[in-house]
């Protein structure tokens, strides 16, 4: 039987064994922690500390506003030194909370106290994540309080945690499967709590054996769970594409998982829920892979949020040689950085440095219509068709082929034999399209 | 950190495949029909490819220095271009047609047009059809084993004869330099399939089509169908010219609509035409139908089937 998988899709090198096997280590602070208040999709958190005031780890330092926006939690004890923008891994300026450490790292009161979730009822659950400051942290930084509320709980036959990590580069997850299996079930079976009605899966692509069997050795005794092995191929881990794999079923881009019955989690939220939900722990550290040819050791750190880029390449043992692109993320994915004095938020799953530019290497030609890009897209679109509405700002036809339907993958960028900056065309048109229908509505 | 770091928007890693390669490959699926070529019809092959692909390789040149434009001949697509035209004449043409016939192939049919990717016609395809009106003489004049003229075994089916179908599969015929060695095409075809070049969709749904068209409206006969498939340009027009990127759709679906209407015009101008051969005007007029094939065949997006 083949393993569950979609039809497109890329198989970039996958640079996984710079840092598959090392084991992950506590990085600790040492400078000034940076935290913005907008590290989630939504509406950004309202500060609720000012300069001159001593804070704890744990505590709320940014407050929630509006229905999808996360609450910003500090993660160390110290001083406000300000708060004022600062850069962030997109090159945007954000309104950040900036906290001098006292190296104590107490905690706020409460902090890490063991609780049986089956005890709790299914509003203290919900209560709990939001509190927990939790978001998607495998990248989109989507609200996890609000995805674990749709509409009607009992409608939820599938609980689904992404553990496909198909970006190249990235052991983050990888390692979480290995070193803390555990917390990952006792996550979603935390979230299966709330879903009466609904079955546990765990997706891994078969190019993580190991997790593979690790995990699937742990849930043998729970009934609702099971491990789902997927095909090793981007964009194995997108939403759409992993729901397909692992249930069947297609959502589109007006759709949400909800809507066929699906919510899906990323291992390191599901492990970020089960530290909230039983041990009052909120979201203030991650795992974050240092790597890239240009990195001297590439590693896995748990860093705490707000630790600054330059201290994880100084933890890596600098750089062998000089990079010439930065990534926060991976290579797919990720978002080129204009320096390292950026902040690790909840979204950070790795720095990719490279001493090679391959997209400044590869300079745009002529389109020869090959299709190529046509049979990577995961969204069975026709990009070539798109490029041109894109070419022609051409909004209208740019919908009428589908434009909306693309997910931003990069397959077709990554697969064209001319090296068109797809993806980039469509980023922007996409925008330009949102944008138009706000303006109608 | 010294020197500035690059940004761009995501993805930052590029598949090895270039357009280059993909020419190259092109070029080199076409060596065995080109060597075969070389070898029966002898130094005036030899020399008719060579100045075809100078005349357009040469051409791309002199345009784009002259307009002022980025010279790309490097890429590999004007030397495709070159052979496909080359294959496609006979051994005995004298060699100012085919050096017009490349001008004509890269000026008028790809770079008025925008260049590379943007000629609505097969360059070298558009170029035969303009030689075959200009020079219908010498574009049909067939020798072999120095006989002046001798018919084509198409021409031969065409008048009622009977022809040597080993023969034919081998190249023992006479024809254009690149058309009359089956095993030599298939050899190449083979290559593209594998490299993923090409997919079978457009060379497999053309060449059914047209075996069932000939069974149809030709002779009930399997043997007289073979001869069809293995005689005159098909199997070089379905593996090496329809299958042109540029000229064909983009869309699955719209590939296998555009194969049938290969097949369809094809059996139509070899049955019913005034010539035996009907693959180079096939394949223009359906290039010139593949933007209204491509609407009509969009596929359906992720999730959206059945709305």
């Amino acid at each position: 039987m083949g393993l569950a998988t979609f039809k497109g899709g890329v198989h970039p090198y996958e640079g996984k064994e710079l840092s598959m096997s090392k084991p992950v280590q506590t990085l600790e602070p040492k400078g000034e922690l940076v935290y913005p208040l907008s590290q989630h999709i939504g509406a950004p958190a309202k500060p609720l500390v000012k300069k001159g005031d001593q804070v704890l780890a744990g505590q709320k330092i940014g407050e929630s506003q509006g229905f999808v926006s996360a609450d910003v939690i500090c993660s160390v004890s110290g001083t406000v030194k300000a708060v004022e923008p600062r850069m962030t891994a997109g090159g945007a300026m954000a309104m950040s909370v900036v906290v001098e450490s006292d190296g104590q790292y107490t905690a706020v009161q409460g902090f890490g106290t063991a609780r049986d979730y089956k005890s709790l009822s299914k509003e203290e659950i919900r209560n709990a994540v939001k509190e927990a400051g939790i978001v998607g942290m495998g990248g989109a930084g989507f609200p996890t309080h609000v995805k674990l509320a749709p509409k009607d709980d009992s409608k939820i036959d599938y609980v689904i945690v992404n553990g496909a990590e198909c970006e190249p580069y990235l052991t983050s997850d990888y390692r979480m499967m290995l070193e803390m299996p555990e917390k990952i079930v006792e996550g979603l079976k935390v979230i299966l709590q709330l879903f009466e009605n609904a079955k546990g899966i765990i997706g891994i692509e078969a190019n993580k054996p190991e997790a593979i069997k690790v995990l699937t050795d742990l849930v043998k005794n729970e009934p609702r769970i099971s491990v789902c092995t997927l095909k090793t191929k981007y964009p194995q881990g997108g939403e759409r594409t992993l729901i397909y794999a692992a249930t069947g079923r297609k959502i589109n881009s007006s759709m949400l998982p909800a809507d066929v019955g699906c919510i899906v989690d990323n291992v390191g939220t599901v492990v970020a829920v089960a530290d909230a939900v039983c041990r009052n722990i909120p979201l203030i550290q991650r795992i974050v892979t240092i790597t890239g040819d240009a990195v001297a050791d590439p590693k896995n750190f748990l860093v705490r949020t707000g630790t600054c880029f330059q201290e994880l390449v100084d933890g890596a043992g600098g750089f062998k040689e000089e990079p010439e692109k930065l990534i926060s993320g991976g290579p797919m994915m990720g978002t080129a950085m204009f320096g390292l004095n950026v902040p690790v938020t909840k979204v950070t799953s790795a720095l990719t440095c490279f001493t090679r530019d391959t997209v400044a290497a590869n300079a745009p030609t002529a389109c020869i219509r090959c299709g190529r890009c046509a049979d990577v897209c995961p969204s069975h679109v026709i990009p070539q068709l798109m490029m041109e509405a894109a070419e022609r700002s051409d909004i209208d036809l740019f919908v009428k082929y589908d434009g909306m339907e693309c997910c931003e993958c990069g397959c077709c960028t990554y697969i064209c034999p001319a090296k068109r900056p797809l993806t980039q065309a469509f980023r922007e048109m996409r925008k330009v399209v949102a944008a138009s229908r706000k303006k109608k509505a | 950190m010294g020197k500035l770091l690059n940004v761009s928007s995501s993805p930052h890693v590029r598949d090895c495949t270039t357009t280059r390669n993909i020419m190259f490959d092109v070029a080199i699926a076409m060596l065995p029909a080109t060597a075969y070529g070389v070898y029966q019809f002898g130094i005036k092959a030899a020399l008719v490819l060579m100045v075809t692909v100078l005349s357009c390789v040469l051409s791309e040149y002199v345009y784009q220095k002259l307009m002022g434009k980025p010279v790309t001949i490097s890429d590999g697509s004007a030397l495709v271009t070159g052979m496909i035209l080359g294959l496609n004449m006979p051994p005995e043409i004298p060699l100012w047609m085919p050096v017009l016939g490349g001008m004509f192939a890269i000026i008028v049919v790809k770079q008025l047009y925008g260049g590379l990717g943007q000629n609505f016609m097969n360059p070298a395809l558009a170029a035969r059809c303009f030689m075959l009106i200009a020079f219908a003489g010498p574009m049909t004049t067939f020798t072999y084993n120095n006989a002046v003229v001798s018919p084509t075994p198409l021409a031969a089916l065409k008048a009622g004869q009977t022809v040597d179908l080993p023969a034919m599969f081998i190249g023992k015929i006479p024809g254009t330099i690149g058309e009359v060695s089956v095993i030599a095409l298939l050899i190449g075809a083979v290559y593209l399939l594998v490299k993923k070049v090409i997919t079978l969709r457009i060379p497999a749904t053309y060449l059914i089509t047209f075996a069932l068209f000939v069974f149809l409206f030709g002779q009930h006969n399997f043997e007289y169908v073979l001869a069809h498939l293995c005689g005159g340009g098909i199997i070089f027009g379905a593996f090496f010219m329809a299958t042109d990127y540029v000229t064909s759709p983009i869309t699955k679906k719209g590939q296998i609509v555009y194969g049938i209407l290969l097949g369809i015009l094809t059996g139509l101008f070899r049955l019913f035409g005034g010539s035996a051969e009907g693959v180079s005007y096939a394949i223009i007029i359906s290039n010139i139908l593949v933007p209204l094939i491509e609407k009509v065949t969009l596929p359906k997006a992720f999730g959206k089937e059945g709305k």
